[in-house]
């Protein structure tokens, strides 16, 4: 076996993946894919997603060494890939400005999305108001509450957002009800799926507008000196992990970490450590790790990352992760929490809490490798969103002085 | 022939359509549930359609999505589906599931399929696995002789049309619109077409559900299906309270719209 793993086409990833939607929904997702399918041996179509890239988002990314930091983590070299500074704030873009382009190709004029950070929604919104299209975000209740600066930023750009009170009022509720919407209105509306997860062509696709994220730093680092001995990201659903890790996936000697959201433990019931924790399962449309009862009910999940506060992940991961490629370890709120604010203190960059995590990974692999290794980690997004939330964490709210 | 054919054959040399209630399990509990299902056959439904509350029912509008959360917060079981079935099956009526397929994975298809048809099931439908994404629950339904009763939508394409039609038994399930279940103030020309359709395409007996929820409705669809599927309507008229009697004057009321009786 000499094949590649990148660009694993799909729908299919070893056992994981497929299409597992109400017949209502089977023709428009078969329509996304041959769309889909058509645009990406269209060169026009990936220059114009190329011309977007550079001259709205703000592509290629750069890399940051982060000397200061890496003193905290045994001392080994970090980098970080700077996806915090695209246009609208993470990597949600780059997979925003595809699927945006590929809805006016099959002439739907609305948009739907789920989100759970906001940060989905602030692109979709952003995508849409770029691109003349009407938009609606659905969200979690919890999510609209603990990321309202984002609801606000999304309802300056047009769109609009409205609250699913139902379940956990969190994404999964948000994306239940986007599928809802989607098959009573699929003739006009295409829906903008944010993450690697999801049914086919999603996960496939998604992370073909996500690579981009290590196509670039592989040459970054090339041009570092070298290829870095492991890439980290954050896990929610998996898309800025699965674009930070499918231009290394041949490159035997480079580790990827994905790092899951363990709340208060994986331990506890108050986590979203899906590939730690969970089992194989069909959730929102693809069979993947899930958490779940021993009977298949959706487990509940916790994070204090809103975006990462997911009881499913994409089943590109959980294939990665059964053919040992790919290894997700479970870093808890309090270990994001403490890896945010030595990124504030150390470097003057405030991070997103989601990408927190994967900072928090490197601090635990660079003290077990030591000085010699170097790492990459990506920066899904800046923490703006986060800074009620995280001074609430550390007190530092006006009136909370001891 | 299956149980499901069978009846449906006959009730349509009596002249009418079939009348399928749903309704799920453990809402606002396990017994009243089953006591429920046990009025659905009293008052009028030939079909029982048995629903185990999911998690995450994407196919479903607020009345089941509420219904499904509290029998979930209530404790409810598969188990309780296969009691409520064998409880249809005593008092007269073909049961048939409708679950979403996770339940199933995760119990396994075969075991699911078995334990089934021991309960006196019939069938199941399947409102998130197609028979492309289901060719493994299709073969352990077949060797159980449980029906696989998949769903057409408006949307579904012809050649959609004749895979569905061919993998289904018992019946097609004909969605009469693009949306989830709930009540709706007309159904709509679309379901016609769906049932047309899916008769093109080979299908002998087809059903339609979605947003029927009134004797004339009822009598409307049955002039061109073979059954008449309504689960919100029952939902909402039991409510959180259970009222038994208020749903048995509802079941009659659709009972009486299969029959051309409004
Ligand atoms: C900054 C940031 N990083 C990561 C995520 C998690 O998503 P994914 O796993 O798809 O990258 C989110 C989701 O909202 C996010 O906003």
């Amino acid at each position: 076996m000499t094949g590649s793993l990148q660009s694993a086409p799909g729908p299919f990833f070893g056992e994981f993946g497929g299409r597992f939607v109400p017949e209502a929904l089977m023709p428009a997702l078969e329509e996304l894919t041959d769309a889909y399918d058509k645009a990406r041996v269209d060169p026009a179509f990936f220059a114009e997603l190329d011309r977007l890239a550079r001259d709205y988002t703000g592509r290629p990314s750069i890399i940051t060494e982060v000397p200061r930091f890496a003193e905290h983590a045994g001392g080994a070299r970090i980098f970080l890939k700077r996806e915090d500074l695209n246009h609208s704030g993470s990597h949600k873009i780059n997979n925003v400005l595809g699927q945006a382009l590929l809805t006016k190709r099959i002439g739907k004029s609305r948009v739907i999305a789920e989100t759970g950070a906001g940060q989905h929604g602030v692109a979709t919104a952003t995508a849409a108001a770029l691109m003349d299209l009407e938009c609606i975000i659905y969200m979690g209740e919890e999510d609209t509450e603990r990321q309202a600066l984002n609801v606000a930023r999304m309802r300056l750009l047009g769109a609009e957002v409205i609250p699913v009170a139902t379940g956990t009022r969190t994404l999964r509720d948000a994306i239940n009800e986007a599928f809802r919407d989607w098959v009573a209105n699929v003739d006009t509306t295409n829906y903008v799926f944010g993450t690697a997860a999801g049914p086919h062509p999603f996960p496939a696709m998604v992370r073909d507008f996500q690579r981009v994220i290590s196509v670039e730093s592989r040459e970054q680092m090339l041009a570092q000196g070298g290829l870095p001995d492991a890439v980290l990201a954050c896990v929610g659903g998996g898309s800025n992990a699965i674009g930070s890790f499918d231009a290394y996936l041949d490159d035997d000697n480079v580790r990827l970490i994905g790092c899951e959201a363990a709340g208060d433990g994986v331990d506890t019931d108050r986590h979203a450590a899906t590939l730690t924790a969970g089992r194989t399962g069909v959730l929102h449309g693809s069979r993947s790790f899930i958490l779940q009862d021993e009977e298949g009910q959706t487990q509940d999940s916790h994070s204090i990352s809103a975006g990462l506060d997911y009881p499913g992940v994409g089943p590109e991961h959980s294939w990665l992760a059964s053919i040992g490629r790919a290894e997700y370890w479970p870093v808890t709120d309090t270990e994001a929490m403490e890896a945010f604010r030595l990124l504030c203190r150390t470097e003057g960059i405030l991070p997103a809490i989601e990408s927190s995590h994967a900072l928090a990974g490197a601090l635990t692999l660079g003290k077990e490798l030591g000085p010699e290794a170097t790492l990459l980690v990506t920066l899904s997004g800046r923490g703006d969103k986060d800074v009620e939330q995280a001074a609430r964490w550390f007190d530092m709210l006006p009136g909370e002085d001891a | 022939m299956s149980a499901l054919t069978e009846r449906l054959d006959e009730i349509r040399a009596e002249g009418r359509a079939a009348l399928i209630g749903y309704l799920p399990v453990g809402y606002p509990d396990v017994s009243t549930s089953i006591a429920a299902m046990r009025v659905l056959v009293e008052a009028g439904c030939d079909v029982v359609e048995v629903g185990p509350p999911y998690s995450d029912p994407v196919l479903d509008g607020p009345v089941i999505q509420h219904a499904a959360a509290t029998a979930l917060r209530q404790g409810v079981r598969v188990d309780d589906t296969f009691t409520a079935v064998n409880a249809v099956a005593e008092a007269g009526a073909v049961p048939v599931v409708m679950s979403y397929c996770n339940l199933m994975i995760q119990r396994g298809y075969e075991r699911f399929a078995r334990e089934l048809r021991e309960a006196g099931g019939a069938g199941v439908i399947t409102p998130d696995l197609t028979p492309d994404t289901g060719a493994d629950w299709i073969d352990a339904a077949r060797k159980q002789d449980i029906d696989t009763i998949f769903l057409a939508a408006p949307s579904t394409t012809r050649e959609r049309m004749h895979l569905t039609v061919e993998a289904s038994r018992g019946f097609v399930y004909a969605t009469s619109l693009m949306g989830v279940t709930g009540e709706r103030a007309s159904v709509g020309d679309a379901a016609q077409h769906v049932v047309a359709a899916a008769r093109e395409a080979g299908a002998e007996r087809v059903c339609v559900g979605l947003g029927v929820s009134t004797g004339a409705q009822a009598a409307d669809v049955a002039t061109y299906a073979d059954g008449v599927i309504v689960g919100s309507a029952f939902v909402k008229a039991m409510g959180d309270g259970g009222d038994l009697d208020a749903l048995a004057v509802k079941v009659q009321e659709l009972a009486a719209g299969v029959r051309g009786v409004v």
